[in-house]
């Protein structure tokens, strides 16, 4: 392949796209959850595994369609978050932020060892969605499933508009983020739009590990990283804020790629990290969240 | 003989060892103004966070066209159309004037999440009769005109109304109103005294906690003295003014 300048700045564009939609997927998991009971939710990364290994073993293992492993996979992860929220955040007494975010570890440790116990510590891998061969524009080359996971990080993010701006549930999740004593009082059962929280969140955390797998190889020690890589986004873009995540996820995605392809691949993961550090010096409240958005929630 | 709608039966909260409410007896009869008076302090708020599910009465009774109510939660107690305002108003400000009063259509919709996700006309379809039915209900407490902004961004008067919009448009049976005129000016306390015989006139029975004597006096059926978490006197505004315990409360004597 011949390699030109644009050439080259092209090709780590497009590799910071795919990676930076993956990111803004977790962002937008984590945004959810901390919207909805100020607490930042650890299992996150591990939602994104359990999506990808499920779909793994769906498709290679019962050979299913992608299609409807997609479906079934992301259900399954769902399911694992309304029981995680039932189970462990619902019954605790006095829920107070701190305490719910040291459960959310430990969830998070529980579901990587059950992971491990079922999918084993190898990676596993899946063929791509609609074939592997790249399209090539002006010398660089983009993956079919890049463009796939593009494609669904936009219809997520206009899934989402709609649901919470044109839906009575939408509406009702986030008044109660907003004012929980006025929800009650409008007849919400707040504990339901937490319950209902945990379950978005999982279902798209479970999207993200679904169609980053075919790239990346899952194995069930991903999320620890992933869910890092997420929260700091969800940081940078402002916490709660989830077009501020799209946009940071990938402002960072392409930073990083570039910074992997001009400097050194080595520093690619501590660049994130860099720039979440640079955020939190100069703008606490993240690049585009408000200063009230901020302040700390109670559960 | 009318209905009794509301009915606290020796009711009683301590907060460890200091008594809020204490052997408070209230009848409130279905259709009509009661007002609760008393000094700063006196338990009134106490008395509607108890009504409405915040706290938990430590003893005593809260009847609710017959049925025990007392601590359930404050979801629960909404659906039984209960609908209450506060002192300090609670909008949600980051959201439109329209949204707020959407979110009291809450326990008025059918369609949960499933459905708004998996039908979407017939989701849409109750979408629309809601916002309308938000609309009127703006209209009806004159904010017609301020639908889109954001709540954050009206004045203080025009928050509370935008409360009672939403309060209303759960189509209470009783609604619950804490101290509705504090912080407005002359003219805006007559337009509150005029909404509230509106509300009344709809069949809604009223319960105000309110300062503003003139606007008390004038409205109200039946007034409860409050003093020491304690009902002092209840009668009408008339047998209020000429009650020697309630004259000694106010005035210190």
């Amino acid at each position: 392949m011949e390699s030109g300048g644009f050439t080259d700045f092209l090709q780590f564009i497009f590799m910071g796209l795919q990676r930076g939609c993956i990111y803004a997927l977790v962002a937008m998991g984590f945004n959810i959850i901390y919207s909805a009971t100020g607490v930042i939710n650890f299992a996150q990364g591990e939602f994104v595994v359990l999506g990808g290994l499920m779909m793994v073993t769906l498709t290679t293992g019962f050979g299913l369609s992608i299609v409807f492993a997609f479906l079934i996979s992301t259900l399954f992860v769902t399911i694992i978050g309304i029981l995680m929220e039932r189970c462990t955040i619902n019954p605790v007494k006095k829920p107070t932020v701190l305490r719910l975010i040291i459960i959310t570890i430990a969830v998070s440790i529980l579901l990587k060892g059950v992971a491990m116990i079922i999918w084993g510590k190898g990676s596993h891998y899946m063929r791509h969605f609609s074939g592997s061969d790249p399209f090539v524009i002006a010398g660089a080359t983009i993956l079919p499933q890049t463009l796939w996971i593009i494609g669904i990080l936009g219809v997520i993010v206009v899934a989402f508009v709609v649901f919470f701006n044109l839906t009575m549930t939408g509406k009702s999740m986030r008044a109660c983020a907003i004012n929980r004593d006025a929800a009650c009082l409008a007849g919400i059962n707040d504990r339901n739009m937490v319950m209902l929280s945990f379950a978005l969140s999982a279902g798209i955390g479970a999207v993200a590990g679904i169609i980053v797998t075919p790239i990346i190889q899952m194995d069930y020690a991903r999320g620890a990283l992933l869910g890092l890589k997420g929260f700091g986004v969800a940081v940078v873009g402002g916490l709660g804020n989830s077009l501020g995540a799209v946009i940071a996820g990938i402002l960072v995605g392409v930073l990083e790629a570039l910074s992997g392809g001009y400097i050194s691949s080595h520093y690619m993961d501590a660049i994130a990290l860099l720039i979440l550090l640079l955020v939190l010096f100069v703008r606490p409240s993240g690049l585009f969240g408000s200063s009230e958005a901020s302040r700390l929630k109670e559960f | 003989m009318t209905e009794i709608i509301l009915e606290l039966k020796k009711l009683r909260k301590n907060f460890g060892g200091v008594v809020a409410v204490d052997h408070m007896d209230l009848t409130v009869e279905s259709g009509s103004i009661t007002s609760m008076i008393g000094p700063n302090g006196a338990g009134k708020t106490t008395i509607f966070n108890l009504i409405t599910g915040f706290l938990k009465p430590s003893a005593g009774n809260i009847l609710y066209r017959n049925t025990d109510i007392s601590g359930m939660k404050p979801h629960v107690i909404a659906r039984k159309a209960i609908a209450r305002t506060f002192q300090n108003v609670q909008v949600f400000p980051q959201m439109t004037v329209l949204e707020n009063v959407m979110v009291g259509r809450h326990i008025r919709s059918k369609s949960g999440f499933i459905i708004s996700v998996l039908v979407p006309p017939f989701c849409r379809r109750e979408d629309k009769k809601n916002r309308t039915d938000a609309e009127k209900w703006l209209d009806y407490v004159g904010l017609g005109h301020e639908s889109d902004k954001t709540a954050g961004s009206l004045s203080l008067g025009n928050q509370r109304k935008l409360e009672i919009a939403r309060a209303l448009a759960m189509e209470p049976k009783i609604i619950l109103l804490d101290e509705p005129a504090s912080g407005l000016n002359a003219r805006e306390t007559v337009v509150m005294g005029r909404l509230i015989e509106k509300i009344r006139k709809m069949d809604i029975t009223v319960v105000l906690v309110e300062h503003d004597m003139e606007l008390v006096m004038d409205i109200s059926d039946q007034i409860g003295v409050i003093n020491f978490g304690r009902c002092i006197a209840t009668g009408n505004p008339a047998e209020i003014q000429s009650n020697p315990e309630v004259i000694a409360a106010y005035l210190g004597e």
